[in-house]
C-alpha cells in the first residue's frame, strides 16, 4: 500500500478549565491516503473539532500544546512555527466549517476574499486571480460568477456561503481538506447539493477528505472509511461499508440501532443506548463506553482498550466485541 | 378511524413588514403560512415536516392560538377557537399543550424542578398534598431521577431538560401535545430515549400529538400520518408508510431521495433528485404552484399560473399537484439535468 499522507500518532489535546483539566482528544492514530474520504463521527463533545483543530495548529487558548504528532510531507505539524504552520494550511491542508461567516469576512466583497488568497499563496497577479476566481465560483456551483464576486457574504443565502467556503479552501488545490460538520446547519436539499458538490470535487482535484459528522447517514453516502469517536477516542474503524454491516464496537452497534430509518420497513422500537457520557474530567483509565455497556467485563473497567485489527483493515477498541451471532443476521450474511 | 381532535382550514398567518424611519409603513407581508388545511384525529401523532421557514412552527403556535391567524379556522374537539376571546381560551389552552426545541429557555432558571412542574397545578388550586404526589408522579414518568425535583434546570443536561419540559405540560392532562423539534437538539443515542418516551407517554396518557420536525427519518417514526409543507402550504398528507413508499408530490420525492440513509449499500445504489437552487422567499412566493421553481417535473404554463388544490389521490393520501397521476404512471418523467445518481 502507499505511503499514507497523512500520519497521526497519539493524538492528545487538553484543556485548561477551572474545574481542572478537560482530556478532549486522548490519544488517537491514524492515517490519511491520498485522494481518500475519511469520515470521524460521534456525538457532540466526543472531541471531533478539537482533533481537526489541534491538527492545524488553531486550538483555542485554553488548550494546552497538543502531544502526539501529525506527520505531512516528512514534517511533524505539531512542531512547525506558526509561519510554516500558515503556509500548511493555505496551501496544503484546508478546512471548511459548520458555519462559514466564521470564516468569511462581512464586510469584504467574496471576490476581494477569493483574490487576496490566490495572490497571498499562489502569487496571482490581480487579472488572474480574478479570472480564477470566476472559475472557481462555476465549480462550485455558483452562477452569473462574475458579478457574485461584487457581493458580500450577507447577501448569500447559508448553502450558498458554504459553497463559496468550498471555493475559498480548494483554490489553493490543497492536497486535504476537512470539513467539520460542513452541512449541519443547512436543509436537506441543500445538504444533498453539497455533499455531491464535495464528492465531486474530492475526485476531480484529487483531494483527500476528512468529514467530521455527528451524522451517520451522511458519512455512509460520502466516505470510503470511518473512525467512530467516543469520549476522545476511535472506538471503531474500518471501511464504512463493513463498519455499517458488521459493526462490533458496542457503542457503534448501539449508534446504529438508536437512529431511526427513512427505509425502516413497518415500525419497531429505536433501542436506545442507556445513561449519558461520562465528563472528561479525568484520564481514562478504564473503557469510556463500559459504564453504559452491556458487554462490558472485568477488563473493561480496569484498562482502556487498544484498537485491535479483528477483520483486514477494520479495528475495534474493545475487550469483548460484539459477537457475530448478536449483529442482525441479514448484515452477516451479506458481509461475507 | 376516530373523530377529529383538530380541524384547520384554509389558515393563512401573515407577519407584517413595516419600514420607513418616521412614519412606518406597511410595506409587505412574510406569508408565514398561507392557505393550510389539515386534521389531526384524536390519539394519533400527525408529523409535520418541511424545511427551514415552510411555517411549521407557526402553524403549531397558531393551532394553540399563541399567534393570532390572519384568516382561516380553527377547530378544536368541535369548538371554533379562531376568535375566541382570551378569557374564554384560557380553560381549553390547559388542555392544549407546546414542547419546544430548547426548553431551557422555557424554564425559569431561579425555580427548582419541583416548583416548575408544580406551578400549573398551584395555579389550578390543586391542594399542596396532591400537588406534592402529582409531582413526584410526573417526574417519574418522565424518566427524571427521584431528587430531581429539588435541583435547578442547569444541573441537567438537554435530554434530561427536555423531560422536565415534558412533565410540566403534562401537569393538566393535556389532550394535545404540539412537539415543535424536540429532539432536534439531541444527539442520537439521547434522541432515541426521548423518542420512546414520547411514544409511551401518548399510550399511558391517550396523548394527540401534532410533532414538527424537520427530520423527516425521525418523522416518520413517529408519525401515523405526515403532512409535507413547502413555503407556508401544505404539498402532501399521507399515512407514514405510504409518504415513504409511495410519494405523490415531487416535492415529497425529493425530500426523501435527500435524506441521508445510515446505511452505505443504500446510499450507493439509491436515485438522487438533487433539487436546484435555494428556497424561495415567503414575502413573494412564486405563483401558481410554489415548488414550480425547483421542480423536476415542472409541465408549460399550468405550473406556473394555477394554484394547484389539495385533493384526495388514493385512500388517505391528498396531493397538491396538477399532475401527481400522469408523475405516479410514469407518463411524465423528471428532467434529466435535475436527477443526479447517486455516484
Ligand atoms: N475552548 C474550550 N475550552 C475547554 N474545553 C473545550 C474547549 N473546546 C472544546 N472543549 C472540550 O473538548 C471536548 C471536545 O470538543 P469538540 O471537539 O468541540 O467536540 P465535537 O465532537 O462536538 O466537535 C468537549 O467535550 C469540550 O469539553
Ligand atoms: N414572529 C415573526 N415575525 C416575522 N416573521 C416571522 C415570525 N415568525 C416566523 N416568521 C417567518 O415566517 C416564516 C415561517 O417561519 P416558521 O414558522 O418559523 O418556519 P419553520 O418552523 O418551518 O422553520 C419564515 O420566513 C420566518 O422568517
Ligand atoms: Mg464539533
Ligand atoms: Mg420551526
Amino acid at each position: 500500500m502507499s505511503e499514507p499522507l497523512l500520519s497521526v500518532t497519539d493524538l492528545e489535546v487538553r484543556f485548561k478549565s477551572r474545574r481542572g483539566t478537560i482530556h478532549a482528544v486522548n490519544g488517537i492514530s491514524f492515517d490519511l491516503r491520498a485522494g481518500e474520504t475519511l469520515g470521524i463521527v460521534g456525538e457532540s463533545g466526543c472531541g471531533k473539532s478539537v482533533t481537526s483543530l489541534a491538527m492545524l495548529g488553531i486550538l483555542p487558548r485554553q488548550a494546552y500544546p497538543a502531544d502526539g504528532s501529525v506527520m505531512f510531507g516528512g514534517r511533524d505539524l505539531l512542531r512547525l512555527k506558526d509561519q510554516e504552520m500558515r503556509e500548511v494550511r493555505g496551501k496544503d491542508i484546508a478546512m471548511i466549517f459548520q458555519d462559514p461567516m466564521t470564516s468569511l469576512n462581512p464586510i469584504l466583497t467574496i471576490g476581494r476574499q477569493l483574490t487576496e488568497s490566490l495572490r497571498r499563496h499562489l502569487k496571482m497577479d490581480k487579472e488572474t486571480a480574478r479570472e480564477e476566481a470566476v472559475s472557481l465560483l462555476d465549480r462550485v456551483g455558483i452562477s452569473d460568477a462574475g458579478d457574485r464576486l461584487r457581493s458580500y457574504p450577507h447577501q448569500f443565502s447559508g448553502g450558498m456561503r458554504q459553497r463559496v467556503m468550498i471555493a475559498m479552501a480548494i483554490s489553493c488545490r490543497p492536497k486535504i481538506l476537512i470539513a467539520d460538520e460542513p452541512t449541519t446547519a443547512l436543509d436537506v436539499t441543500i445538504q444533498a447539493q453539497i455533499l455531491e458538490l464535495l464528492k465531486r470535487l474530492v475526485s476531480e482535484e484529487q483531494m483527500a477528505l476528512i468529514l467530521i459528522t455527528h451524522d451517520l447517514g451522511v458519512v455512509a453516502g460520502v466516505c470510503d472509511r470511518t473512525n467512530v469517536m467516543y469520549a476522545g477516542g476511535f472506538v471503531e474503524t474500518g471501511a464504512t461499508e463493513s463498519l455499517f454491516a458488521t459493526p462490533r464496537h458496542p457503542y457503534t452497534a448501539g449508534l446504529l440501532d438508536s437512529v431511526p430509518r427513512l427505509d425502516a420497513s413497518g415500525k419497531q422500537r429505536l433501542v436506545p443506548i442507556p445513561g449519558t457520557v461520562k465528563t472528561l474530567m479525568e484520564k481514562p483509565t478504564s473503557c469510556a463506553f463500559a459504564p453504559r455497556c452491556m458487554y462490558a467485563v472485568d477488563e473493561s473497567r480496569r484498562e482502556v482498550p487498544p484498537l485491535r485489527e479483528i477483520a483486514p483493515g477494520h479495528h475495534v477498541a474493545c475487550f469483548n466485541p460484539v459477537p457475530e451471532s448478536d449483529l442482525p443476521q441479514g448484515a452477516i450474511t451479506e458481509a461475507r | 378511524m376516530s373523530l377529529p381532535l383538530v380541524e384547520v382550514t384554509d389558515l393563512k398567518v401573515y407577519f407584517p413588514i413595516r419600514s420607513g424611519l418616521v412614519v412606518e409603513r406597511h410595506v409587505g407581508d412574510v406569508k408565514a403560512v398561507d392557505g393550510v388545511s389539515l386534521t389531526i384525529f384524536k390519539g394519533e401523532t400527525l408529523g409535520l415536516v418541511g424545511e427551514s421557514g415552510c411555517g411549521k412552527t407557526t402553524v403549531g403556535r397558531t393551532i394553540l392560538r399563541l399567534y393570532e391567524p390572519t384568516s382561516g379556522r380553527i377547530v378544536i374537539d368541535g369548538k371554533d377557537i379562531t376568535d375566541l376571546p382570551e378569557r374564554e381560551l384560557r380553560p381549553l389552552r390547559d388542555k392544549m399543550q407546546m414542547v419546544f426545541q430548547d426548553p431551557y429557555s422555557s424554564l425559569n432558571p431561579r425555580q427548582n424542578v419541583g416548583s416548575i412542574v408544580a406551578e400549573p397545578l398551584l395555579i389550578h388550586g390543586m391542594e399542596r398534598k396532591e400537588v406534592d404526589a402529582k409531582v413526584r408522579h410526573l417526574i417519574e414518568v418522565v424518566g427524571l431521577p427521584h431528587d430531581a425535583a429539588n435541583r435547578y434546570p442547569h444541573e441537567f443536561s438537554g435530554g434530561q431538560r427536555q423531560r422536565i419540559g415534558l412533565a410540566r405540560s403534562l401537569a393538566l392532562n393535556p389532550a394535545l401535545i404540539v412537539a415543535d423539534e424536540p429532539v432536534s437538539a439531541l444527539d442520537v443515542s439521547i434522541q432515541a430515549q426521548m423518542i420512546n418516551l414520547l411514544e409511551d407517554l401518548q399510550d399511558e396518557f391517550d396523548l394527540t400529538y401534532l410533532f414538527v420536525a424537520h427530520d423527516l427519518a425521525v418523522v416518520r417514526h413517529i408519525s401515523d400520518r405526515i403532512a409535507v409543507m413547502y413555503l407556508g402550504k401544505i404539498m402532501e398528507i399521507a399515512p407514514s408508510q405510504e409518504l415513504y413508499t409511495a410519494p405523490s408530490h415531487p416535492y415529497t420525492k425529493a425530500l426523501l431521495s435527500a435524506v441521508p440513509i445510515p446505511d452505505p449499500k443504500v446510499e450507493r445504489s439509491r436515485e438522487r433528485i438533487i433539487l436546484k437552487g435555494d428556497l424561495p422567499s415567503p414575502v413573494n412566493p412564486p405563483p401558481g404552484c410554489r415548488f414550480h421553481t425547483r421542480c423536476p417535473y415542472v409541465q408549460e404554463t399550468r405550473c406556473r399560473t394555477e394554484v394547484p388544490e389539495l385533493r384526495a389521490m388514493k385512500q388517505g393520501q391528498v396531493v397538491a399537484c396538477h399532475f401527481a397521476e400522469e408523475i405516479a404512471d410514469g407518463k411524465i418523467t423528471p428532467r434529466s439535468e435535475m436527477v443526479g445518481l447517486a455516484p
